[in-house]
């Protein structure tokens, strides 16, 4: 074996630059990561208030009838039982923090990540510049962004978001870009052929038929924010990440699997209701249909006796 | 008849500097040598021709004859890159993209191959598609788009979606979603050639009575020469990107233009294709309107005429009988000249009907129409004709 030499000719120092940049951010764009910070306690800090603020009943009520009428009667009967895992566990307050964590994480993920995406979709020098953007944000160790973030946000919930954010958001961009490029030619044809403008384009054919793609990129989404949020409870971003992590320093096998069924079981939760809306036409379970249905033959009498 | 489309010298060439293949097309050479040398690739070429207000004109070609792209100009889907299109006198390739925007929701509208739904939206939305791009408001729309569902006979399925319906009915959708913004012209692209032949058929039927209720201007893409003939008030036959032949079923078939065209006929059975209203002419038959004309001076008028037999036709256009210069000669009246045997053929009557009449008649053969007009006659040397060219 030959001795670990140093062959650093250029000096290069890659960690001192990014230290270098960290600290320049740091004094100079102040302003900025207070405003970002404060935007993002203002969605997250509502968001879990109003969660723990509905009675614990009245929302496993509300997650049940969801499953039963967006995904079917197995999936409903799945819901209650999950419900009652939660209550039987003691943990229905940091399930609401997680809950509130990953979806306030999604939406920002989505609100930059969907207009990147159509961008993406309409320019291929824009495809060309974000895609090795989203490569090393989805390559790089999740754990990584846990640091920048808490140096410029501190600790807490909102720098757990915010890595969140940085982790999940890749798949938003990739699956919206991939969802418009995907659109068949003749639709598209089809929509110029009758008057689309630009904008009607868009809204009225390329996203419409992006939908089951987009859906599928905001479900992934989802998905590694709630990966990502278990993570980020080593910078106290709280919940069920909380009590996992409280399991493994005090080696407490009972916590930390609870803890986990915890996040497992609202990952099948948000997975299963999620794609329900990425069917196209005629989506939901049969129930939801037939109710769809009542209500479109009531809402139909009543045009006919008031035209 | 007013010229509604109006195609001149048009070129489309796809790549990099087209200036320079459209001087080697110039110069006679062909898609493939222009593209060996310039990597651009031809399109169109020289088209130039006009539509008739009302009629069905077919622009038939095999796969990368240019047939798709030239219908794509028309309302610019694609941009020709030299040329003019004029619809009712204004040339759109100079249209700004707002009054083209206009141009589209107003007057034009296009059927596709792969019928081309909006698979979220039900069947009614579909057809009302065109009319909420232009902001027209639900009620009206819904109304406008069940009227044309109703006109395609699917307003039974008004809230279906695309995704449970078959082939024909998709199709008849996207009919419906074209008729419902009353457009002046309608572009077919291969519309009916993903359908079984029998769906097929009966599409190609139901758009010749929708033409007979209301008469657009269709410009319909076909590879299929029986949909053609069956169809088309005039043919258009693109080869190469160039349009090599324009003109009636019947005359495409009796003087095509080149080998290519003849090819086309190959394998087709034209006794199916033609009725025998396609092959009624009047350009070798005197017509007799005055029962009691002397035999001697309507023989005078065959002889001057260089025509062999005449038709004599009462005031309301009915054939009342045929007669030949031999049995003018031997006749005292006009009555006592007529050929017997002969019976009229129907405009409809496929030519294989026809054909039989004409083979045992003594004289051309009168063809009437649904009310008994005189069209034309079919004589045996020019049916014998039609089908050696063909066959």
């Amino acid at each position: 074996m030959a001795d670990p030499e140093n062959y650093q000719f250029l000096n290069i120092d890659l960690g001192q630059y990014v230290e270098d940049l960290v600290d320049w951010i740091q004094t100079n764009l102040g302003g900025l990561l207070d405003a970002i910070s404060a935007a993002i306690e203002f969605v997250v800090a509502n968001l879990e208030g109003f969660m723990l603020w509905v009675h614990p009943l009245v929302m496993a009520a509300a997650i049940i009838i969801l499953g039963f009428l967006r995904v079917g009667w197995g999936f409903g009967i799945f819901c209650i039982v999950a419900m009652i895992l939660f209550f039987e566990m003691t943990l229905w307050p940091e399930t609401m923090s997680t809950v509130a964590i990953v979806l306030s994480a999604s939406f920002v993920a989505l609100l930059i990540g969907g207009p990147l995406g159509i961008a993406m979709a309409r320019s291929d020098k824009v495809e060309a510049l974000v895609r090795p953007i989203l490569d090393f944000m989805q390559t790089m160790p999740p754990f990584v962004y846990l640091i920048p973030a808490a140096i410029f946000f501190g600790l807490g919930k909102v720098p757990g978001t915010i890595a969140t954010v940085v982790f999940a958001m890749p798949p938003a961009v990739r699956l919206t870009n991939l969802g418009i490029r995907q659109v068949h030619e003749e639709n598209i044809e089809a929509g110029l052929a009758f008057g689309c403008t630009p904008r009607q384009l868009l809204t009225k054919v390329q996203l419409p038929l992006a939908m089951p793609t987009i859906m599928q990129g905001v479900n992934q989404t989802i998905m590694l924010s709630l990966s990502m949020v278990v993570i980020a409870s080593m910078i106290g971003a709280g919940g069920l990440g909380n009590v996992v992590l409280t399991g493994i320093q005090r080696l407490n096998v009972g916590l930390g699997f609870e803890g986990g069924l915890g996040v497992v079981l609202i990952a099948i939760l948000l997975d299963r209701v999620t794609q329900t809306f990425g069917q196209s036409g005629a989506s939901g379970s049969p129930l939801y249909k037939y109710l769809k249905a009542m209500w479109w033959t009531r809402s139909d009498k009543d045009t006919a006796t008031s035209g | 008849m007013t010229q509604k489309i109006v195609v001149e010298d048009v070129y489309k060439i796809f790549g990099p500097r087209p200036d320079q293949a459209k001087q080697l097309i110039e110069q006679g050479l062909s898609k493939d040598e222009i593209f060996a040398q310039t990597s651009a690739t031809v399109g169109v070429q020289r088209a130039s021709f006009g539509i008739e207000e009302g009629e069905i004109f077919v622009v038939m070609g095999l796969s990368g004859s240019g047939k798709s792209t030239m219908v794509r100009m028309l309302n610019r889907l694609i941009d020709p890159t030299y040329g003019a299109v004029k619809i009712d006198g204004n040339d759109i390739t100079k249209m700004s993209t707002e009054d083209l925007i206009q141009l589209r929701r107003r007057d034009m509208s296009m059927v596709f191959q792969s019928f081309a739904l909006m698979p979220h939206q039900t069947v009614i939305e579909n057809a009302g598609f065109g009319l909420e791009l232009a902001g027209v408001d639900k009620a009206e729309r819904d109304q406008r788009a069940l009227a044309a569902l109703e006109q395609v006979g699917l307003k039974a399925n008004a809230n279906s979606y695309p995704s449970e319906l078959s082939g024909g009915m998709k199709q008849r959708v996207g009919l419906a979603r074209a008729l419902a913004v009353d457009p002046t012209i309608l572009l077919m692209d291969e519309a009916f050639s993903a359908l079984d032949p029998l769906i097929r058929t009966q599409m190609q039927d139901e758009l010749i009575q929708l033409q007979k209720e209301h008469a657009r201007t269709v410009v319909f893409i076909s590879h299929d020469l029986d949909e053609a003939m069956r169809i088309g008030d005039r043919i258009a036959i693109m080869e190469q990107g160039m349009v090599v032949q324009i003109g009636t079923p019947d005359e495409i078939v009796t003087n095509p233009a080149n080998d290519y065209v003849r090819s086309f006929f190959h394998g087709v059975d034209v006794t199916k294709v033609f009725t025998g209203g396609d092959l009624a002419r009047k350009d070798f038959v005197s017509v007799i309107d005055d029962a009691n004309a002397d035999p001697g001076s309507v023989r005078e008028q065959l002889q001057r005429n260089g025509h062999d037999s005449a038709v004599l036709i009462d005031g309301s256009g009915n054939v009342t009988g045929v007669m030949t210069e031999k049995s003018l000669a031997a006749a005292n009246s006009l009555n006592d000249a007529f050929i017997k045997d002969i019976e009229p053929a129907g405009a409809d009557m496929s030519l294989s009907e026809v054909l039989s009449r004409v083979a045992h008649a003594g004289a051309p053969v009168p063809v009437v129409d649904d009310n008994g007009q005189y069209l034309g006659s079919v004589s045996q040397t020019h049916l014998l004709k039609t089908l050696d060219r063909t066959g």
